[in-house]
């Protein structure tokens, strides 16, 4: 008995330690984002000091942060809600009908799922360049929806297929339409799969910034497109960087805490039946 | 997906392919237009000559020229090798060390949630914090890694300066973002291994090592080889850390595979040997993801298992 509450402690001193290393550079990054210029000079080790936010006054009130991050908003809610509508519409479809190319479909989408986004870039600069894309906040939405679709309509229809059947029939005896059944029946119930599949989403068009760094220009920039460019220009002035770096990482952290267990369910999905 | 056998009688049931197309179609053109076509384009770029701003009616019918170039090229070969190098280091280091704390630490222990909660943050943070803020923490002058090294009396080192050290660099970065993926992972397999087989493990007196060697770890074969498999995508694909972390410098000692693309395309603006390039790195991924697929296949489940 004893021998197991001994165990128990070092369990939890393990957990403790390995959330540490976890938050650690996280901390690092909000702790030097709240010290001066002097400060972010002298030792890494210093936890001590007079917090400031005259780093975040002077990242958020230069003149194009606003609009970098309405760019970044734009994109990441209208890419989100594109990808959950026509996700959860195709995972539907691929999961509860039958017709020809259905298996081509979905192996095909199967496969774009880890497409590397450096392969993608540079035909979808000439590609964008066609269709007059480059530079538009549109063009780039298009873009995000296409390479989290694949992910989404694969994590949907697991999910879909969870629901009983017998609900569907149901409503279909009664007269309902697919379309209505879709919306009444199984939009509700897959609703911690749209949970997942959305923070996901947002996760990618949020953050990503290859292929907004290629596309987008400095009226269309992105918040991470800016930062790393940023990088260069005011070369190293950590506490504005790490600033700007902990703004852009906000979003999506917050979103972990308030969603943990889509976000688990999302990353275990497929390998661990649950 | 406990409903396997019923979706797939309604399959059969209903087979309106209009309404089916109704849902799918949207999907469908946005993937082909916004996907499929520019990995096909990718392809077709490598038989091409082409510059970047000029019209694609310009550009010259090469054959396989590019092909020949990148394959005889040995900075392309250098980068493979640093890609097969940055994946076999970092994912067989995530792996034995996510298996080995899940081991560690599985049971019903309370507040497990919130830890996962914390263990999942390091893999959401963007790509370009995490590179900002670990340049930072490698920094030679005032970066915590050489202070926290000055603790133990170790002389402080120039970590992105340095090959070897930069190599090192992007790896320590790569586990520390993806070794919990690993660990929440094998935690979830291990739930849901039967317990009831352990208990009788027990009973005839295994010890704690046996039953994990011959119980366990057999037992969750397929959520490792998933795990191992869907890691190694990811370590091809590595992109983004690096480019803010080193950039795939100094020299070319951390020029993967994506970061070798993307240098060559848009700032040595050769676009066919970036895409003859990506052709390799594609056939790399893809490969490993008919492996992942054959492992583990959602289209499966519909036929009952």
């Amino acid at each position: 008995m004893k021998n197991e509450r001994a165990l128990l402690v070092l369990r939890y001193i393990a957990l403790t330690v390995l959330a540490a290393l976890c938050i650690g550079p996280i901390l690092v990054m909000i702790l030097t984002s709240l010290k001066t210029q002097a400060q972010t000079f002298t030792t890494g080790l210093s936890f001590f000091f007079a917090p400031t936010l005259e780093n975040y006054r002077d990242v958020i009130f230069d003149s194009s942060f606003g609009r970098y991050l309405v760019n970044s908003l734009i994109v990441g809610i209208i890419s989100t809600l594109l990808t959950l509508l026509f996700g959860c519409m195709a995972a539907y479809g691929l999961a509860r009908f039958s017709f020809a190319g259905r298996r081509t479909i979905a192996y095909t989408t199967l496969m774009l799922r880890t497409v590397p986004l450096a392969v993608i870039a540079v035909p979808v600069f000439m590609i964008w360049g066609d269709w007059r894309l480059t530079n538009s906040l549109g063009g780039l939405i298009l873009l995000y929806v296409a390479v989290n679709l694949p992910f989404t309509i694969w994590l949907l229809y697991g999910f879909v297929l969870q629901v009983p059947v017998e609900l569907e029939e149901a409503a279909s005896i009664d007269g309902c339409r697919p379309w209505k059944i879709f919306l009444r029946i199984v939009l509700p119930l897959i609703r911690p799969g749209l949970a997942a599949a959305a923070i996901f989403t947002f996760r990618i068009a949020w953050n990503e910034f290859i292929l907004a760094l290629v596309l987008t220009d400095r009226s269309t920039r992105t918040l991470p497109v800016a930062a790393s460019l940023f990088v260069t220009d005011i070369g190293v002035e950590w506490g504005k960087l790490m600033a700007l770096a902990s703004l852009i990482a906000l979003p999506p952290l917050a979103f972990t805490f308030l969603a943990a267990r889509q976000v688990i369910s999302g990353l275990t999905a497929g390998a661990v039946k649950g | 997906m406990t409903d396997a056998g019923g979706a797939a009688m309604t399959i059969n049931s209903r087979s309106n392919s209009r309404t089916a197309w109704f849902f799918i179609l949207p999907a469908v053109i946005i993937m082909l237009a916004a996907c499929l076509y520019p990995v096909i384009s990718a392809a077709r770029l490598g038989f091409y000559d082409w510059s970047m701003g000029t019209p694609w009616s310009q550009a010259k019918w090469t054959g396989w020229t590019s092909f020949e170039i990148v394959f005889t090229d040995p900075a392309v070969w250098r980068s493979l090798w640093t890609t097969l190098k940055f994946a076999a280091v970092s994912v067989s280091a995530e792996m034995f060390l996510g298996i080995a704390l899940a081991l560690a630490l599985e049971g019903n222990i309370r507040g497990m949630a919130f830890f996962r909660t914390l263990f999942i943050l390091p893999m959401m943070v963007a790509p370009i914090a995490v590179g900002l803020t670990w340049r930072y923490l490698f920094d030679a002058q005032f970066g915590l890694i050489n202070a926290l090294l000055a603790v133990f009396d170790v002389a402080a080192k120039g970590w992105l300066a340095d090959e070897t050290l930069a190599f090192a660099a992007i790896i320590i970065a790569d586990i520390w973002q993806w070794t919990p993926f690993v660990f929440i992972m094998v935690i979830a397999g291990l739930s849901s291994v039967d317990s009831t087989v352990l208990e009788a493990a027990r009973i005839d007196g295994a010890r704690w090592w046996t039953v994990t060697r011959r119980v366990k770890l057999p037992m969750i074969a397929h959520v490792l080889a998933i795990t191992l498999v869907m890691r190694l995508i990811d370590a091809f694909r590595v992109l983004e850390v690096i480019y803010v972390l080193t950039f795939g410098g100094p020299g070319d000692s951390t020029e993967v595979l994506s970061m070798y693309i993307y240098k060559t395309a848009f700032i040595g603006q050769r676009l066919g040997s970036a895409s003859a390039i990506s052709v390799l790195l594609l056939a790399v991924v893809m490969f490993l993801t008919w492996l992942a697929l054959r492992m583990s296949n959602p289209l499966d489940d519909e036929n009952g298992q």
